[in-house]
């Protein structure tokens, strides 16, 4: 029980490392899966439309993980909290300022990527079990101070707020569920091409300077806190984004619906997605969405039980996740091209 | 200041069910280097065990000790089957293994004992401790126990050749093997104690907070953040991280206005990332240099 030093050998990151080209589809790919989103919704039920929005917007909230924890290297499992302050910026600004939900948006983005960037001042000193820890209590904490008295008049207390949902506008002949599903998508698709940008970008090789070997990163001269802080704010507005969609969306915000439960989910998600492939995000979303449902479908009972079994099945036969499916369907498609 | 004392005393007497539990996490982040999410769930099923063991007329001392060796068999099997496929897969696969595994385990004791709360009995006694009303009979009997289990532990991985070979294991796994060292089965041998020493801390735990499915949720919470609070890789920091947390918990329950049952956590959490913000690797924790 000395203070004496250990010296930890090479090849031991947290989070292995994904080369940047790797981290999205090929250009046909995205085209395809695009028209796919644009065209099912025609011909869909309604509750279909719903949960197809709930998808992107999920998808969304994994992506900002993916972000933070595939780009830059950083563990969070205070996800939770940012969406719910994405969440109740757009609910309060809606209900309480009248102001139109299409500009609450950029205005909890905004807010919410103060709130990332500022916790990720502190969380500078800290890495893996120990920031684990301390994103932890942020979500752990983030319910509660929602319902604090004082807070209540704005927040609605434990009972929350319910929101309005919006219409279609210019009076086009659309359901509400079929509009925001393409409001949706819209704002997804624009905060997907970002991200890949982004990464692609000087500030995304920093990040993953930073993943693979922060030393040698601050050596060649990133700014480590910088970039580190930054990753922070950046996964924060875009989760904060995904919150507001889905305050809209969901049309109610009550502190128990942003608990850690939601922040272990978005992880999950990561996980079965791929850590560090951005398209994954949405795969991680869909098992996040559908998987507990299908679980309850099969046994009431047991239905933790089915879901940890489907979930250990997913990962003995994907460890990498959705990542490993289109490595290994990219070589297929490639092999039958030589022949 | 009497307040004061009994707030403190209180908190030792709740900082020792912590610090057990504490003490079973830094176990198995010895041995594989993980914090195991489904410990807490893994001390509650073996606790069910032995009150299942009890309901069927087995004495506490057997029932005891058949738990005990019922978890470090199944701590074991748990290794062999589930993880030791994950052993090359990313790390955060694998912490995705210990939600899956939180779920499958608290999903079957509900089924099988059912979410009703049920009384469970303590060898101790709950008079009270040498005539304090705070501490009761029982968590005397809890901190003697955990304070054992360490200078057991302590013994085990100083003076023992097993205990040398899990230590080597875990800190450097390349040269071990290349000194004949099973490191393999010395990360299942982990596994195998952690999960024992958390069904004691299950079975200790039970009598103060009722035994039921969701019993550990908090507890375990508390006992991560002890862990990190005393260092991942020191029991001794552990114990001492258990007690601190519950002192903390106490006195910013009685001290800070406005803090309910519900601000508790959040509250000493941020106490505990303060103190890691000044001591990074935890108060008793190694530094760790990284090599470039």
């Amino acid at each position: 029980m000395s203070a004496a030093e250990e010296v930890v050998a090479e090849g031991h990151e947290a989070v292995e490392a994904v080369p940047k080209r790797a981290m999205t589809l090929g250009t046909g790919t995205s085209l395809l899966v695009l028209a796919a989103l644009l065209i099912v919704p025609m011909f869909v039920k309604n509750f279909i439309i719903f949960q197809m929005t709930m998808l992107l917007i999920y998808g969304l909230a994994v992506l900002a993980l993916n972000i933070l924890t595939g780009g830059s290297g950083q563990f969070s499992l205070g996800q939770s909290a940012f969406y719910a302050v994405g969440a109740y910026t757009s609910a309060v600004l809606m209900e309480h300022a009248n102001i139109n939900y299409a500009l609450t948006i950029p205005i909890s983005a905004a807010i919410c990527f103060a709130f990332g960037y500022l916790f990720g001042k502190p969380a500078l000193r800290l890495s893996g079990v120990y920031l684990a820890l301390a994103t932890f209590a942020l979500a752990t904490a983030m319910p509660q101070l929602l319902k604090l008295n004082f807070l209540e008049h704005w927040t609605g207390g434990v009972q929350g707020l319910v929101v309005t949902k919006p219409d279609a506008p210019f009076g086009l002949p659309m359901s509400q569920d079929m509009w925001l599903y393409y409001f949706t998508l819209v704002v997804t698709v624009a905060i997907y091409i970002f991200s890949v940008n982004l990464l692609r970008s000087r500030s995304g090789r920093a990040f993953m300077a930073i993943r693979d070997n922060e030393i040698a990163a601050s050596s060649m001269g990133v700014n480590v806190s910088l970039y580190k802080t930054l990753a922070f704010g950046v996964s924060a507005g875009i989760t904060g984004v995904a919150g507001s969609l889905g305050a809209i969306a969901v049309q109610f915000v009550a502190p128990d619906s942003y608990t850690i439960t939601l922040a272990i989910s978005l992880f999950l998600g990561m996980v079965v997605g791929g850590v560090g492939w951005l398209p994954g995000s949405f795969v991680g979303a869909a098992f996040i969405i559908f998987v507990p449902n299908m679980a309850e479908s099969i046994s009431k009972g047991l239905s933790g039980a089915v879901f940890g079994v489907l979930l250990f099945l997913v990962i003995y036969l994907v460890p990498h996740g959705a990542r490993q499916v289109a490595i290994l369907g990219q070589q297929l498609i490639g092999k039958l091209r030589k022949n | 200041m009497e307040l004061f004392t009994n707030q403190v005393l209180a908190g030792i007497a709740t900082g020792a069910i912590y610090a057990c539990m504490a003490l079973a996490v830094v176990m198995i982040y010895q041995a594989i280097d993980h914090l195991n999410f489904a410990q807490g769930e893994m001390a509650m099923f073996s606790t069910f065990i032995s009150w299942q063991l009890m309901q069927w007329g087995v004495s506490y001392w057997a029932a005891f000790l058949i738990t005990l060796a019922f978890s470090f068999v199944a701590g074991i099997a748990i290794e062999r089957i589930l993880f030791k496929p994950l052993a090359k897969a990313p790390v955060l696969t694998n912490v995705a293994g210990f939600i899956a595994l939180f779920a499958i385990i608290n999903s079957s004791a509900g089924l099988i004992w059912d979410f009703t709360i049920k009384q469970y009995p303590t060898p101790f006694g709950s008079a009270p401790f040498l005539g304090s009303q705070l501490i009761s009979t029982h968590q005397a009997g809890m901190i003697g126990v955990t304070v054992l289990l360490l200078l057991g532990l302590y013994f085990f991985f100083q003076y023992t050749r097993i205990g040398l070979a899990m230590r080597a294991a875990a800190s450097v796994p390349e040269s071990a093997r290349l000194v004949g060292i099973n490191t393999s089965w010395m990360i299942a041998l982990g596994w195998g104690m952690a999960t024992a020493i958390g069904s004691i801390a299950g079975m200790l735990i039970a009598p103060v907070v009722f035994l039921e499915p969701n019993m550990m949720g908090g507890v375990l919470i508390y006992g991560f953040a002890a862990a990190v609070l005393g260092g991942l890789s020191s029991p001794f920091g552990a114990v001492v991280g258990g007690f601190l947390v519950g002192i903390f918990e106490n006195l910013a329950g009685t001290y800070i206005p406005g803090v309910g049952n519900e601000l508790k956590l959040p509250i000493a959490l941020a106490l505990i990332i303060s103190v890691l913000v000044v001591k990074p690797a935890g108060l008793f924790g190694r530094h760790i240099v990284k090599r470039v």
